[in-house]
């Protein structure tokens, strides 16, 4: 469960100080299947770095399954991260001279999971994001589009995370192969009831969640379902 | 991140660039193998200097006329003074009882000529004890005896450079004639080649007896050095005060400080060569060392471009949960393998070079283990502190920065 209560953010540069988030309170339960929308500039990037603990509010809580991330320390969020988060980006970000498999095991090296447990997992992660087993030898600059971001899902995926952000998942994808992206979501969502947060700016896109949470400004604009 | 994890995501990171990781370790392999190599040749240098001194003969003292120097200075021209005598060098054998074997001499350069050829070497009077004194040994005939020293023959035994320039390669000359300045002489012998010894070749000599020269060529009573042996190589300093005291009373002379005479200890000439190779060893491996420190700066360069390229991959690590710690790991790894790499294939092509550089005979050459070990060690430290400040600049990328470089 992650609850948001009170967060804001506030970014100090030269030229003065600039609020981000705005005293933002939210609950997600486990199994949601969110969208975060809003214009580019609301926040929404900013709330996302939070709630993915890679970073840390100025005030406010921010508490994930019951243990208060807002004031932990950098090697603190990176077990955070590393135990309850999978992060989808709208870059992929593979690694481009390693296969898919190998890219899929990665969260798990940090794990210090043995070799051969962490392929075995990898291959079901793999699987449960709609990859054919035949690429799962290929180079990550071999795949398509469509199938790096199934790679990129499964990555996502494999550490069995509390929750899932995607950001702008889609963004890099054309139509058809963003809905069949959107649609691995909606799947793992409602046969492995994974908690997945979608941030997005397009309502096409958002539609595809439960719930829409708008934020505009760095405030919540409106929050309800779809 | 466990051992075997980290060293393969290292393999990895590099074989993915084997060119840039290839010249890279070029650099380290340059300096390493330069650094054993030119402390190979400067040591081997040292030892066949010290090896070639000591060949001169055990234990030795040389007495030499002229103005007084300090110990291990450097020798003015020989013979430059007319102060020693037969008389002396006799006296020395007589009343010092450390003194095993006294070997006088007078040398000089003189024209030699035997059928249709003719050289210049240095023509050395002496006594049959100099073959004790100074380590020769007789391959062919027989040395100088002292029946031919009493009666002045005109007998001549060759150093076998000599031998060969007169006579040409394989002939044995003993029995023929040759005309040292003008006067015929006898071979009776050849000497047994003591092998190359740039400085003083006992190969390129003629030994005659010492009575026969003073009479011949130099016309007086006076020597040109006396070589005298200590019973052991601990008397050699008693040795030394007693021969000063013994001439200091048959010369007169009260005051050591106005000897004409002067002794040179071969301790000392050895410590003198020795200070100078070390010397030269040791600018020789400074230099090699300036490029093992290019190759470190070269690692350095190498790694922070490889963090710019990375910094995508480094945001996605952070994302994914490793720490600080564990990128910071991963580039040090990264560093040190590709110097130790560059180490061990340094070193194998030092220990190659330096045993081509004494297979073909420029110059004997010894490898101490200690720089091999040294070289190793710098190789590692060279990974480690050129290779800290770009892993301490990975690991302390902010994720968020770092997975939006583009």
């Amino acid at each position: 469960m992650i609850e948001v209560k009170n967060v804001s953010k506030t970014y100090v540069t030269g030229a003065g100080s600039f609020d981000a988030l705005k005293e933002v309170s939210f609950t997600i339960l486990d199994g949601d299947f969110v969208a975060i929308m809003g214009p580019s500039g609301s926040g929404k990037s900013t709330l996302m770095h939070i709630l993915g603990a890679l970073d840390t509010p100025t005030s406010g809580t921010y508490v994930l399954n019951g243990k208060d991330v807002s004031t932990l320390s950098e090697d603190e969020l990176a077990d955070i991260r590393r135990e309850h988060i999978g992060f989808v980006f709208q870059s992929f970000n593979l690694l481009p001279r390693a296969s898919a498999l190998r890219n899929v095991t990665l969260p798990l090296v940090y794990k210090r999971i043995p070799k051969e447990e962490r392929e075995k997992i990898a291959t079901i992660a793999l699987r449960s994001a709609g990859l054919d087993d035949q690429y799962f030898h290929h180079l990550s600059n071999q795949l398509s589009g469509g199938q790096i971001q199934r790679v990129a899902i499964a990555r996502a995926l494999v550490n069995q995370p509390s929750l899932i952000l995607a950001d702008e998942p889609t963004g890099n994808l054309d139509t058809h192969t963003g809905q069949i992206v959107l649609e691995t979501f909606r799947k793992l969502n409602r046969e492995e009831k994974r908690t997945i947060i979608l941030i997005t700016h397009e309502h096409d896109v958002a539609k595809h969640a439960d719930r829409i949470i708008f934020i505009r400004d760095g405030k919540i604009e409106s929050d309800k379902p779809v | 991140m466990i051992i075997s994890d980290l060293l393969e995501e290292t393999f990895l990171a590099l074989s993915s660039n084997k060119v840039r990781s290839g010249l890279t370790t070029l650099g380290i392999i340059i300096g390493i193998s330069s650094v054993i190599t030119m402390v190979s040749i400067g040591q081997g240098s040292q030892t066949s200097i010290q090896t070639s001194i000591q060949s001169i003969g055990a234990n030795l003292i040389q007495v030499q006329p002229g103005s007084q120097r300090s110990f291990g200075g450097i020798a003015t021209q020989r013979g430059s003074a007319k102060s020693l005598t037969t008389e002396d060098a006799q006296a020395i054998a007589d009343e010092i009882s450390v003194a095993q074997a006294v070997a006088p001499e007078v040398s000089s350069r003189y024209q030699v000529a035997a059928k249709g050829t003719n050289t210049n070497t240095s023509i050395v009077g002496t006594t049959s004890s100099y073959t004790e004194v100074r380590n020769v040994q007789v391959a062919e005939g027989s040395f100088i005896t002292d029946q031919q020293q009493s009666s002045m023959a005109k007998v001549a035994v060759l150093g076998p450079t000599v031998s060969t320039d007169l006579f040409g390669e394989g002939v044995i000359p003993v029995g023929q004639t040759i005309r040292i300045n003008g006067s015929q002489f006898t071979v009776i012998g050849v000497t047994v080649v003591k092998g190359g010894n740039s400085f003083s070749s006992q190969d390129d000599m003629i030994f005659i007896p010492l009575s026969t020269a003073q009479r011949y060529f130099s016309g007086d009573e006076y020597v040109t050095n006396i070589s005298v042996q200590a019973t052991s190589e601990k008397t050699v300093d008693q040795l030394e005060t007693e021969i000063t005291n013994l001439l200091l009373s048959r010369h007169t002379i009260s005051d050591s400080a106005s000897a004409d005479f002067s002794l040179l200890n071969q301790a000392d000439i050895i410590a003198t060569a020795s200070s100078v190779t070390e010397t030269f060893t040791m600018l020789l491996a400074a230099v090699a060392g300036i490029s093992l420190v290019v190759g470190g700066i070269g690692i350095m360069n190498m790694m922070l471009t490889s963090v710019t390229e990375r910094t995508k991959e480094i945001g996605l690590r952070k994302a994914i949960g490793a720490k600080r710690q564990e990128i910071e790991q991963q580039f040090l790894v990264e560093s040190v393998v590709l110097t130790l790499a560059g180490g061990i294939i340094g070193i194998a092509l030092g220990l190659g070079i330096s045993f081509v550089v004494s297979a073909i005979g420029i110059v004997n050459t010894s490898v101490s283990w200690s720089s091999v070990l040294l070289a190793f060690g710098v190789s590692a430290t060279i990974g480690i502190v050129f290779g800290y400040y770009p892993a301490r600049r990975a690991a302390g990328l902010n994720p968020i920065v770092a997975l939006r470089y583009e």
